[in-house]
């Protein structure tokens, strides 16, 4: 059992309004950098750097992050894939959008914000997800949100893609119990 | 794939996808290791013992810094130093660790087995950090990722091994870990250390006294140390004739292939298995083995340290 929550064409509408967003809470703009969670952010990332290319009027460094070795529940499952890390420029002194595809318990939030510490000291950090689904367990917020989708914990949000094989489409999905 | 074990006793009870895994995931710790800061708290709050039973610096050294560059505290405990000289059992030494809470325990120890005999009961991870001449997982899996780094696959390589094989460990871990992931391999030394019998292994394995048989297709060629504290009889006559016949030089390298990688898991015994302008040369990829060795151990620290599926209640 599921419902769509955003189709193809809502989604990039969506996509293109959080890069102007972004663009609009950061005039200056030459320190911005994307930094894309692994692995729902990094298409989303990619998406919105290439938008706030076209705004800015100037290519945006973009990079990727796998908050996994930073994760609180390391013991408690099994050992997660750890996927590449790349962040081909200096973060210190930049403003970082931290992107995700759903917002939801704040814990991937909290790793990566570690992690991208071990990289230097960024003048600021702000985060963009496509979806906030609610259910925080720890003091963490969007800057940028896609949608506010109200949930149950039995419930599973689908963001599909089309780089990743997807349609571009949000999806909202019933586990079965 | 997920990684669903509590202990990493051998190569020999892997299966390919869990060989894979590991060396998967020591890509990534191989890439953080490449980085300014290059430790991690993946392992905060746990505690890695290094029981030596068995003397070893480099071993010990590559795993201590696996488990520092993790953010485990790690204590090293060495059979000189130890109550095991005193007349205390394996067993009974393992308890006392396990009082102090260690989580991981990385066994080196002489008599093959021993890692196998501690996980039937300890509550702690078992990693076997080398056990007589049964297996040396992690040298394995080091030798192995080198092999997978530098070639791009290991399906269809021919890998020579060179040297003491029936007291080596180190080949049997590499057998099982190269068998397992499709490569071919030759072994080659004086018959007394590489008995045709090791053919029975696999149906990839086959065995030359030859040193030119052994060398002309390798894509690798893997030379293991003359261990002649672990011979009770002289096996071949001297170490001079060891040298002539199949140690690795110059005037030999015309049989190697041009891209063909020279190995070797150390110490070297420079002039005996191989001549230092080989050991140093180009085609050598020594002491990236030592890098990869790290890589290797932090991965197989961090997969142990996830739970078991089973214990987490779902399949």
């Amino acid at each position: 059992m599921s419902s769509l929550l955003l189709d193809s064409t809502t989604l990039n509408r969506t996509i293109t309004r959080m890069a102007h967003e972004i663009a609009e809470r950061n005039p200056a703009g030459a320190d911005l950098a994307i930094v894309g969670i692994q692995a729902g952010g990094v298409f989303l990332a990619q998406r919105l750097a290439q938008q706030l290319a076209v705004i800015l009027g100037h290519p945006v460094p973009t990079g990727l992050l796998d908050a996994s070795l930073h994760r609180d529940d390391l013991d408690q499952r099994t050992a997660p894939l750890l996927r590449a890390t790349e962040i081909p420029f200096d973060v210190t002194g930049r403003t970082i959008v931290l992107v995700d595809d759903v917002l939801f318990s704040g814990r991937t939030t909290r790793a990566a914000l570690d992690a991208l510490h071990d990289f230097g000291r960024p003048r600021r950090v702000q985060l963009a997800v496509l979806v906030d689904r609610g259910h925080r367990e720890l003091p963490i917020r969007a800057d940028f949100v896609g949608k506010n989708v109200p949930t149950s914990r039995t419930q599973r949000v689908e963001v599909s893609f089309l780089e990743d094989g997807g349609n571009d489409t949000v999806t909202l999905q019933q586990l079965q119990p | 794939m997920t990684w669903n074990r509590r202990h990493l006793l051998d190569l020999q009870s892997l299966s390919p996808q869990e060989l894979t895994l590991i060396l998967d995931t020591a890509r990534h710790f191989k890439a953080l290791g490449e980085r300014p800061k290059k430790k991690v708290p993946a392992l905060l709050g746990k505690t890695v013992i290094n029981l030596f039973v068995e003397p070893s610096t480099r071993t010990r050294i590559s795993f201590e810094l696996a488990a520092v560059r993790l953010s485990a505290d790690v204590i090293n405990f060495t059979a000189e130093a130890s109550s095991l000289k005193k007349g205390e059992t394996l067993k009974d030494t393992i308890r006392n660790l396990e009082a102090l809470q260690a989580d991981f325990v990385i066994l080196r120890h002489n008599a093959s087995g021993a890692p196998h005999f501690l996980s039937r009961f300890a509550k702690a991870h078992i990693v076997n950090g080398g056990d007589g001449a049964h297996e040396h997982p992690t040298q394995g899996l080091l030798d192995t990722f080198t092999i997978r780094e530098k070639k791009g696959r290991l399906d269809g390589l021919n890998v020579t091994i060179l040297g003491d094989i029936l007291y080596s460990r180190v080949a049997r871990s590499n057998l099982w870990a190269l068998v397992k992931l499709g490569a071919n391999v030759t072994l080659c030394g004086p018959p007394t250390l590489v008995p045709k019998q090791l053919e029975s292994f696999h149906p990839n394995v086959r065995v030359t006294w030859r040193l030119e048989e052994a060398l002309r297709n390798a894509d690798v060629i893997n030379l293991l140390r003359i261990q002649h504290e672990r011979q009770r009889v002289t096996m071949f006559p001297s170490t001079g004739e060891y040298a002539a016949l199949f140690g690795l030089n110059p005037a030999r390298m015309q049989w190697v292939k041009p891209d063909a990688l020279i190995m070797h898991p150390g110490p070297i015994n420079r002039g005996i298995e191989i001549e230092s302008e080989l050991a140093d040369g180009p085609q050598s990829v020594i002491l990236e083995q030592v890098t990869n060795g790290l890589a290797v151990r932090m991965a197989v620290l961090f997969l142990l340290n996830g739970g078991r599926s089973s214990e987490l209640g779902h399949p």
